[in-house]
């Protein structure tokens, strides 16, 4: 059995980071999955970003 | 070496904050006590804002003020002073004083005296008048002047009699005591009027004041869960001034509300305000109330979220989401996430829930811009037309521009474009 088949018939273990809506479909088919809060620097402004790069 | 400096500046600044040790010292009178304040200077919460902008509750406020004060004898006389140009309206923050809600503080009114002991600075509030029809949510009925004028011939000569016989009360250890009892210090404070009545009866039975007036004192005072708000509020600001100036250090040390705009102050970048308008609050609402009815966000006493305490110290505050909203794990995350946009911890304020963890303290703006977490405050709500009076409780966030403004102002003045 290739290593991929073999997770899918494992228990999966799931990290969402990003979207919050993934986690929520695995949350309603009853799957354990433990959702990060992740954004870009600066909510993706590219100024921002790049003064906070020079600041911390 | 820029990044360096600004560590030393974040570093020196929390330690002032940590080392902090407001004390109460005694009542005065604002035009005596508060600096630059005279008759017809009018000191309200949040950033400078002309008349024409006020909302509701923060013009009520003023119309009850300048009644209070004898310059009106009703709302039309006191409107009509208020547009005229005569009365100068400047920031409680402007004159090292803090005020709750609309935060009005005319000549007469009297004031707590707080001295941070480190550093020997003062700062002032007002004497907490209690719920309902109120001057800080902008009421002006005959009831609330009759109060004002009560507060101002009663209540604070029977307090500042028994503060003399009592001595100075060390607030820092106040609060530290308080927050392990439930209180965060801005929308519970139960257990700090506890506390205080009993650091002040035995004082208070023993000033020159005849039994009902020393009665009536106590009543009030007990009447009143939010009476140690007005303490908590000037403890922290006396906390946080030291702060002010301090070259390189991208540290928050004031956040205020007006009802109009929302306004935050940092270290680094010395009085200058960095505004945008302020939210709707998000919460429970009094029976026969709805969204509809809020004023937005108003008031300075966001200074104790500022210094660590209020939102940030919800964990120690669980009781509290059956009066703001949200569930106990809700209160825990709060708290934690404040972590994340903050230079250090409490001292003093600890969590017994979260291992007695100090409270997250010392909002860097960078790390508010770079996470996207914006402070959690936990504030009443005060209904939009003057004289109504609160309407509910919630939680609100600061706008995110004053933080991004704040950080562009700050690489501009270190000759980042």
């Amino acid at each position: 059995m290739s290593k991929i088949n073999e997770l899918f018939d494992s228990e999966l273990r799931v990290i969402n980071v990003g979207l919050e809506s993934f986690s929520k479909e695995l949350k309603m088919q009853k799957k354990a999955v433990v959702h990060v809060e992740w954004k870009p620097v600066a909510g993706g402004n590219k100024k921002l970003a790049d003064i906070l790069n020079q600041l911390s | 070496m820029l990044k360096e400096k600004i560590e030393q500046a974040n570093q020196e600044a929390i330690e002032k904050l940590l080392k902090a040790q407001p004390t109460l010292i005694g009542i005065g009178t604002a035009e005596k006590d508060i600096p630059g304040m005279d008759k017809k200077t009018i000191l309200h919460a949040g950033p400078p804002v002309k008349w024409e902008n006020m909302t509701g509750p923060l013009k009520g406020a003023i119309i009850g003020g300048l009644i209070y004060e004898g310059l009106a004898k009703n709302e039309e006389e006191a409107a009509a002073l208020a547009e005229s140009g005569e009365i100068t309206f400047d920031a409680c923050h402007h004159h090292s004083a803090v005020g709750p809600m609309a935060g009005v503080t005319t000549a007469s009114m009297p004031v707590w005296i707080i001295e941070n002991k480190a550093f020997g600075n003062k700062a002032y509030c007002t004497l907490n008048e209690g719920l309902g029809k109120v001057l800080r949510y902008g009421a002006y009925s005959e009831e609330v002047i009759e109060r004002l004028n009560w507060m101002e011939k009663t209540l604070a000569p029977v307090l500042k009699e028994a503060l003399e016989l009592s001595g100075p009360i060390d607030l820092q250890t106040m609060i530290a005591q308080v927050v392990q009892m439930g209180d965060e210090g801005h929308n519970r404070n139960k257990a700090g009027t506890s506390l205080l009545i009993r650091e002040l009866a035995p004082s208070i039975v023993q000033t020159s004041f005849d039994n009902q007036e020393k009665s009536d004192v106590l009543k009030f005072m007990h009447g009143n869960d939010h009476f140690f708000l007005n303490l908590t509020m000037p403890a922290f600001k006396s906390s946080l001034d030291p702060m002010e100036g301090i070259p390189y250090c991208t540290l928050v040390y004031t956040m205020a509300r007006n009802g109009t705009d929302f306004g935050i102050r940092v270290a680094g970048l010395g009085n200058r305000w960095f505004n945008a308008p302020a939210e709707i609050i998000d919460g429970l609402f009094f029976p026969g109330y709805t969204m509809e009815d809020a004023n937005p966000d108003i008031g300075d006493s966001v200074i104790t979220e500022t210094a660590g305490a209020g939102g940030f110290a919800m964990a120690a505050a669980i009781p509290i989401v059956q009066f703001v909203g949200g569930t106990p794990q809700d209160a825990m995350n709060f708290t934690k996430s404040m972590y994340e946009i903050t230079q250090g911890e409490s001292e003093s304020f600890k969590v017994p829930v979260l291992d007695f963890k100090g409270t997250p303290t010392g909002i860097d703006i960078r790390k508010v811009v770079e996470t996207g977490i914006l402070p959690i405050i936990n504030t009443g709500i005060a209904h939009k037309d003057a004289g109504v009076g609160q309407v509910g409780a919630g939680l609100v966030r600061p706008p995110m521009k004053c933080f991004e403004d704040a950080l562009e102002a700050f690489a501009e003045s270190v000759g980042i474009s």
